[in-house]
């Protein structure tokens, strides 16, 4: 995008005129040490811009500790908001604002490439004048490096306009900074008050007061002292939009899907999703089991389910590793239950707070056995949503667990979708107690599809003893082997009955070309958004995403068939061919390559990094280039 | 027919009455001699006495020679993982206050592998009886020393002798805060361990029952003397305890007067080497129990349910700004 800001700003210069630019878009960040509240800042900020009917996507930055040390470079914590004027999917490029509270964190996010010339800083000048030489030096080389790069770096007084209203700027400086934020791109104030009540509502009248006063000095100071004053036009919508991150659209969707038990450990990501429920789970008759541990969480819920409800567990990577053998159980048995894992960076304690998607086959294959079991993955926040429903149905209606895979990404993004209109039959129907059918066997699988009915504790005549033990179809041990054969293919059949269901994945842009490229989870905008600039510049690529992961869906051979090359993109680890002791043959392929390259026999690449990042569309494209160009090479090598 | 005499009938009559028959199901294969046997036959006579329905009653289990126990049941069963029986009776019973809840573990199974879940079972207090086998050894595995075999325990994990003491299963559960009942008998004794059971079934709680178990097949030894000779067993007496007949009180030599109330006592009888003490060791009907708090806001209709999720949405909402 184009440098939108105009070059020249007079600070003494007040009261001025100043022309109203539009913009399509924008990407902010508000960066600062942790504890100083940029996060509140930015979330209100997408908040305010999406009540006006804009475009949002929000990536929360969070260090792994809750309070590192102050001024560090790795410290950064704070907020990207990207609002534009149409639908917005994804983080984005490089920012176009960041608001800094001091000049450290922002190397940290140099190195992530957040910044580049085209961006503009607004930077707290405090330290220009600390007590300690120290920081002082470190402040003007920082401002002197930014500015070598050819970030425009303009100096605010935040702490000296902060504290003529209050004692202590660390607390209220982020609502300075968002009145500032608002003047500049002319968010509305009425909004933008309402939100500081909303985030203080649990805080007292003067509390709320003194916010908004902040909010309005930031604002006048902005309007005194700066000439950036743009406006991004909101999309027209008929529809009314409901605005939420991804774990917030989790627990929302565990709600609609008539799901009344959610059995937990905390465990990063996943939690701020058992924090939704246990503050509103009670509401829809719902309850919030915290379990021991991981695997009692898991046990709790199987144990329910075989009372009757389908209930759900929220986890992440490590979560799931522990839950491995109760989800062989889950699976062997055939006990209904919903399994969240809101993926981080991986393995073992990984990147707690960063985006991955490492667990797939994790998820797919992960148990001791043959475990076969659906395995689905959001794409986008309406998807975290909407899936959960699906994924409860399915449950029931295949009798096995589910997957549903998010990420850290979707976790704290936000995103406007429509306002989803909730159905009675989203719910579970209370449980059968009705006496059970004589004659008929706690696993009478149908020959044709591998699905069975199951008695729930209460019906009379249904009595019988789950066991993870091979089984026959009365439940009984089994001791010959061809009960244990056929009672395995009983249970992977009924994948292959759900895989029957499914339609082969619809394809962005032409269904042939020079490239494809597959991915899956939130990559979904930032993939669409590089293909379609790519598109732009009559490049011969096309996208697919898969959303059903496990079984795999139909009409892939077909689809990968009709392109020159098919690459993966994922944010997982894989080798890179070139580096020291990697060949084609000893090559680690990204997981969903390693999988589509399994089951179609499709020669297929992938491109993936374990940055802990969001793959911005910047990446993607200028890979889809590389990929293109390597493929002309390749042609002209042969010809 | 019984229900149909039942509305003209002065004698409440039960609409339907379960044999010893409904509670059993198959043949079990545990060893001749095992403790297991009598065990399986109590529990399904106090089913009986208590008149549960088989329907509504749920025995589960881990993993071992005593987590078997459901397949001989002729209730609903969930044989499971090992050391993982309580999380899974406890998910069960969170949400369904009306079915009956065995929970059926053994030493290793309990104090070892599913430590964690017992310690925690212990604390949620949900109302259910907790069945400990415990014969000291790893049967189902053929003989590997067990968290609560002896010190010096020959076994095949310790040729030359087990190194550790063992861990007392009611020292450790008069221990964890929220203990609510803590029983403990033996197989061989068979009227105090129907008695026991049959407390433990009544207490509106999660009632913990070591039942100290023969295996004829790895220890033939440990429980010899203690079983041969009826002096080795102490009778904890008491009126709130666990009553025998008179007869069968009679037999007992050693007898220690017990008020289960007191918690500082029981932890001492506990510490008992030179005998088994029998009896109920604690009880407090008092205590938070989990369960209540789980079925406290069971049964939301439709209707309310989908209001609630709106009125969360309208939060959350945008108006159409077109209109």
């Amino acid at each position: 995008m184009d440098k939108h800001f105009h070059s020249t700003v007079n600070v003494d210069d007040t009261n001025r005129l100043v022309d109203l630019k539009q913009v399509d878009e924008t990407i902010i960040e508000i960066v600062s040490d942790s504890g100083e509240g940029a996060q509140k800042c930015g979330q209100s900020l997408g908040a305010i811009s999406a009540k006006m009917g804009n475009g949002v996507w929000t990536v929360e930055i969070i260090p792994a500790e809750i309070q590192p040390p102050a001024r560090s470079r790795e410290g950064a914590s704070g907020i990207r908001v990207r609002i534009g004027s149409s639908k917005v999917t994804n983080m984005g490029n490089h920012a176009n604002l960041v608001v800094a509270l001091n000049e450290q964190v922002i190397y940290g996010r140099l190195r992530q490439d957040a910044y580049n010339a085209n961006t503009l800083m607004l930077l707290e000048n405090k330290w220009a004048s600390h007590v300690s030489e120290d920081i002082r030096i470190q402040y003007k080389e920082a401002v002197n490096e930014f500015r070598q790069i050819g970030i425009e770096v303009f100096e605010i007084p935040m702490e000296e306009e902060c504290l003529k209203l209050i004692p202590d700027a660390r607390k209220g400086k982020n609502m300075w900074a968002l009145g500032l934020i608002c003047y500049m791109y002319s968010r509305n104030m009425d909004l933008a008050a309402d939100q500081i009540k909303l985030i203080f509502k649990k805080k007292s009248q003067a509390i709320i007061d003194l916010n908004i006063l902040l909010l309005k000095a930031g604002y006048k100071w902005a309007q005194n002292n700066l000439s950036y004053h743009f406006e991004i036009p909101p999309i027209a919508v008929d529809h009314d939009q409901v605005v939420m991150n991804g774990n917030e659209a989790l627990s929302l969707g565990i709600m609609a899907a008539g799901i009344e038990l959610c059995s937990m450990y905390p465990i990063t990501p996943a939690t701020s999703v058992s924090h939704h429920l246990a503050e509103h789970f009670h509401k829809v008759g719902g309850i919030i089991h915290q379990a021991e541990d991981e695997i009692a969480a898991m046990g709790f819920a199987i144990g329910a389910s075989f009372a009757g409800r389908t209930p759900v567990t929220v986890t992440s990577g490590p979560g799931l590793a522990l839950k491995t053998e109760f989800l062989g159980l889950a699976v062997m048995a055939e006990i209904p239950l919903v399994i969240i894992n809101v993926q981080r960076g991986g393995p073992s304690t990984g990147l707690p707070t960063k985006v991955e998607q490492s667990d797939l086959l994790a998820a797919m294959y992960g148990q001791a056995g043959d475990a076969p079991k659906i395995v689905l993955a959001a794409s986008t926040i309406e998807e975290c949503f909407h899936f959960v429903i699906l994924a409860r149905k399915l449950a029931e209606s295949f009798r096995t667990p589910v997957i549903l895979l998010s990420d850290a990404n979707l976790a704290t993004g936000v995103q406007p979708f429509t306002r989803p209109n909730i159905k009675t039959e989203w719910f579970a129907p209370p449980y059968d107690q009705s006496p059970w059918q004589a004659g008929v066997s706690p696993f009478d699988w149908n020959p044709e599809t591998g699905l069975s009915k199951r008695p729930i504790p209460g019906q009379k005549g249904g009595m019988y003893t789950v066991t993870g033990l091979a089984h026959g179809s009365s439940g009984e041990v089994a001791y010959q082997p061809e009960v244990n054969q056929n009672s395995a293919e009983s249970r992977s059949r009924k994948m292959a009955s759900f895989q029957r269901t499914l339609k082969p994945p619809k394809i962005n842009g032409d269904s042939e070309g020079d490239l494809l490229i597959v991915g899956w989870g939130s990559t979904l905008g930032a993939i669409q958004e590089a293909v379609q600039q790519a598109r732009n510049e009559d490049l011969k690529v096309s996208s697919i995403h898969l959303k059903f992961l496990f079984p795999i869906v139909p009409g892939l051979v077909e689809i990968f068939a009709r392109f020159k090359k098919v690459v993966t993109f994922e944010i997982n680890y894989s080798d890179t061919p070139g580096h020291p002791m990697i060949t084609q043959e000893n090559r680690r392929y990204a997981q969903l390559a390693s999988y589509l390259r399994a089951n179609t026999l499709c020669n297929i690449d992938c491109f993936s990094n374990v940055h802990g990042q969001p793959m911005s569309p910047d990446k993607i494209y200028y890979r889809i280039k590389q990929e293109l160009s390597e493929e002309q090479s390749n042609l002209s090598h042969l010809k | 027919m019984l229900n149909a005499t039942h509305d003209f009938c002065t004698i409440p009559m039960p609409d339907e009455h379960y044999g010893l028959n409904d509670y059993s199901k198959g043949m079990p294969r545990w060893c001749p001699g095992c403790g297991g046997h009598s065990i399986l036959t109590s529990v399904q006579r106090v089913c009986k006495d208590l008149q549960y329905p088989p329907e509504k009653t749920v025995a589960v289990s881990g993993i071992g020679c005593s987590s078997r126990f459901p397949h001989y049941m002729g209730t609903y069963g969930f044989h499971g993982l090992h050391g993982r029986a309580f999380p899974v009776a406890c998910g069960i019973k969170f949400r369904r206050p009306d079915l009956n809840v065995f929970a059926i573990t053994g030493d290793g199974d309990c104090c070892s592998i599913g430590a964690g879940h017992w310690v925690h079972a212990v604390r949620y207090n949900m109302k259910m009886v907790a069945l400990l086998f415990d014969n000291g050894i790893y049967g189902l595995t053929k003989k590997q020393t067990s968290p609560t075999s002896p010190l010096g325990t020959h076994s095949n994990t310790h040729p030359e002798g087990s190194i550790l003491p063992p861990i007392n299963p009611l020292q450790t559960t008069l221990g964890i805060s929220n203990a609510s009942f803590v029983a403990q008998t033996t197989d061989w004794n068979v009227a105090h361990l129907y008695a026991t059971i049959r407390k433990a079934a009544e207490h509106p709680g999660f009632a913990f029952v070591r039942i100290v178990q023969r295996c004829p097949a790895f220890m033939r030894d440990l429980y010899a003397d203690l079983s041969g000779n009826p002096e080795n067993l102490i009778y904890l007496k008491s009126e709130n305890g666990i009553n025998l007949e008179p007869n069968a009180q009679r037999k007992f030599e050693r007898v220690i007067e017990h008020n289960p109330l007191n918690i500082n006592k029981a932890r001492e009888h506990a510490e008992i080497s030179d005998g088994i003490p029998i009896g109920l060791l604690y009880q407090n009907t008092e205590n938070p129990r989990y369960d209540t708090y789980g079925a406290h806001n069971l049964g939301m209709n439709a209707t309310d349910k989908k209001q609630g999720i709106r009125e969360l949405l309208d939060h959350y909402t945008i108006k159409n700004n077109n209109s």
